[in-house]
């Protein structure tokens, strides 16, 4: 697992993870996190270089897994592990940069930029390959510096694995295990710095700005009137998740994508009818295409009655407006088949499958209440256009 | 190293407007990283974009206390940013207000003291009045682009480098209004 520091990093690393998977025949991870992926930097452009289709070697002990062949291939993963291992300690991925040798600093991901900022003078070991760790390089380091810290973002993997090797270190001691470090925190950790006050309090409060729904969404009119209803909700991932906020209040349970539909044969299994007769599950088009048909399946093939919103959009529109395979259109803006989400969940079992028009708020809220009436599964498909999509 | 916070709400062009000025800093040949910090900025969360550059940038993002402009496009969200000055900074405030949810449904109350307490508090605090620079320009959507100039009379670029940073990034279309409002940000800085 190959992890970066900036965005420079990370497009190196990738061409580089490519290498290292055909050199060592295994897969291979780039972990981007929360800063790397929201933060932006110069990069080194270069001339496309073509590669050529490899013949694909017809190989079932390497590619079908079964417990036979499994077993032989797993021998042949540890044997790659141990190389790789070497590979780590030599690559240059993981590299030691020697400053004073007072203090020595594993680091990893951002948290290395923190570091070369806060403890310029500092001796740093920067892991820019995360798995397999690089036994040699550590132990190494360790035996060359007066103090060894691992400074790294949230849970002390790195830490861990270098306490395990029998070295004493520095570690979630200081630095926190929870939120995203920030260079500030690192200085406060490594060098007891903190930042100078120079302003008073300020004397009122101030007021937060959470992100909402937009002015003329679909979705508020859904939730407005499964907050009249005063439905349990058991809730997905997307835009909508913002019904559980103020001023709608109205979702009580989400977890992962799909799992909405999964929560709701739960809770009228636990909890039987009369849960299932004051409940929805709402999906949006997108996160239903993704992992909410396995759902349906379920309710129906395992006899729950409840009543499952699709919150069609048209789009997804979350993470930016991409278009997904109910809009017929594909990632790459050509025309594709437009699947038809009322004939797939009747395919699924589904008897009842409505679609309604929001704007219509009578009939939205006669048809839910219908739907949540009815003794049997029904999917109620909730269909305009994203406000935002053109 | 120079560091700048543009900060606003979703939709203001936030964003867009450290896009220019990266591009202006990297065609100086400066290292530049830029962070941007927004929960679902479409949805109107509050938005921020570090800016850094110099000959060698780390962090992406700027420390606390080391800020040198805070240019915010709104009048609370300036006070979210406050962490970021130093007694050298320069901090750039547009002179308008959007209530976030917690005010429009009666929650809280904006405060109405933010300008006053800053110039009370702050004395590098510069207040601009945009209304009339994007009647003018003909777009309150170059809001972003107006306070782009109101920074530029601080940063050591020429003209001209602006104006190429803009027409990268914006489109044929809407390039001469936007211009226009550039200009008209650099008169708001006396």
């Amino acid at each position: 697992m190959l992890d970066p520091s900036d965005p420079a990093e990370a497009k190196e690393f990738t061409k580089l993870a490519f290498e290292i998977s055909e050199q060592f025949d295994r897969p291979v991870i780039v972990r981007i996190t929360t800063r790397i992926a929201h933060s932006q930097g110069l990069v080194d452009i270069a001339d496309r270089k073509e590669v050529p289709l490899k013949d694909f070697v017809r190989n079932p002990r390497k590619f079908v897994m079964l417990p036979a062949h499994a077993r032989l291939r797993h021998k042949f993963i540890e044997e790659q592990h141990l190389k790789l291992k070497d590979y780590s300690s030599d690559s240059g991925l993981n590299r030691i940069e020697w400053g004073n040798k007072k203090r020595g600093i594993i680091t990893n991901g951002v948290a290395y930029q923190y570091v070369k900022e806060t403890c310029p003078d500092d001796s740093v070991l920067k892991i820019g390959m995360v798995w397999p760790l690089p036994d040699r390089l550590i132990k190494e380091f360790a035996s060359q510096v007066d103090e060894l810290y691992v400074v790294e973002e949230l849970d002390p993997f790195i830490e861990d694995y270098v306490k395990s090797l029998g070295i004493k270190a520095t570690g979630k001691e200081i630095i926190p295990i929870c939120d995203e470090l920030t260079p500030e925190i690192v200085d406060r950790a490594m060098n007891k710095k903190d930042v100078d006050k120079i302003l008073p309090d300020y004397n009122r409060e101030v007021p937060g700005r959470p992100p909402g729904l937009c002015k003329g969404c679909p979705h508020t009119f859904v939730f407005n009137v499964l907050k009249k209803l005063d439905y349990h909700v058991n809730g997905d991932i997307g835009c909508y998740t913002l019904g559980a906020l103020p001023p709608y209040g109205t979702m009580h349970s989400q977890g992962c994508m799909g799992a909405s539909i999964g929560m709701h044969l739960g809770f009228e299994k636990a909890r039987g009818d009369e849960m299932a007769r004051h409940s929805v599950a709402v999906i949006g088009d997108s996160t239903f295409i993704h992992s909410g048909i396995t759902g349906i399946i379920d309710l129906v093939y395992n006899k729950g009655t409840g009543t499952v919103l699709i919150l069609d959009n048209r789009v997804t529109a979350m993470t930016g407006h991409q278009e997904n395979p109910g809009t017929g259109v594909t990632l790459a803006g050509e025309p594709t088949f437009e699947l038809d989400l009322e004939q797939l969940v009747k395919a699924c079992g589904v008897k009842r499958a409505v679609v309604v028009d929001p704007r219509d708020i009578a009939e939205l809220e006669r048809v839910i209440v219908e739907e949540v009436a009815a003794k049997e599964p029904s999917v109620v498909i909730v269909k305009r256009k994203c406000i935002l999509k053109k | 190293m120079k560091n700048v916070i543009f900060a606003g709400v979703g939709g203001q062009g936030v964003i867009l407007a450290s896009k220019v000025l990266m591009e202006v800093a990297m065609k100086k040949g400066y290292n530049v990283k830029e962070s941007e910090v927004h929960g679902m900025a479409q949805r109107g969360g509050s938005v921020d974009c570090h800016i850094r550059f110099g000959k060698e940038v780390y962090s992406p993002l700027i420390p606390r206390g080391r800020a040198d402009y805070v240019v915010s496009l709104e009048l609370l969200e300036t006070m979210r940013k406050l962490d970021y000055l130093n007694k050298n900074s320069v901090l750039i405030v547009n002179r308008e207000q959007i209530n976030p949810a917690p005010v429009e449904i009666g929650a809280m109350k904006y405060p109405d003291n933010i300008e006053e307490w800053l110039n009370q508090n702050f004395a590098s605090t510069i207040v601009v009045d945009t209304a009339a620079a994007l009647k003018e320009a003909g777009t309150k959507k170059a809001l972003n682009i107006v306070m782009l100039g109101c920074l530029s009379k601080y940063l050591d670029f020429e003209v001209k480098d602006w104006e190429d940073a803009i027409k990268s990034q914006i489109s044929e279309k809407f390039l001469e209004q936007n211009l226009k409002a550039f200009h008209l940000g650099r008169e708001l800085i006396k």
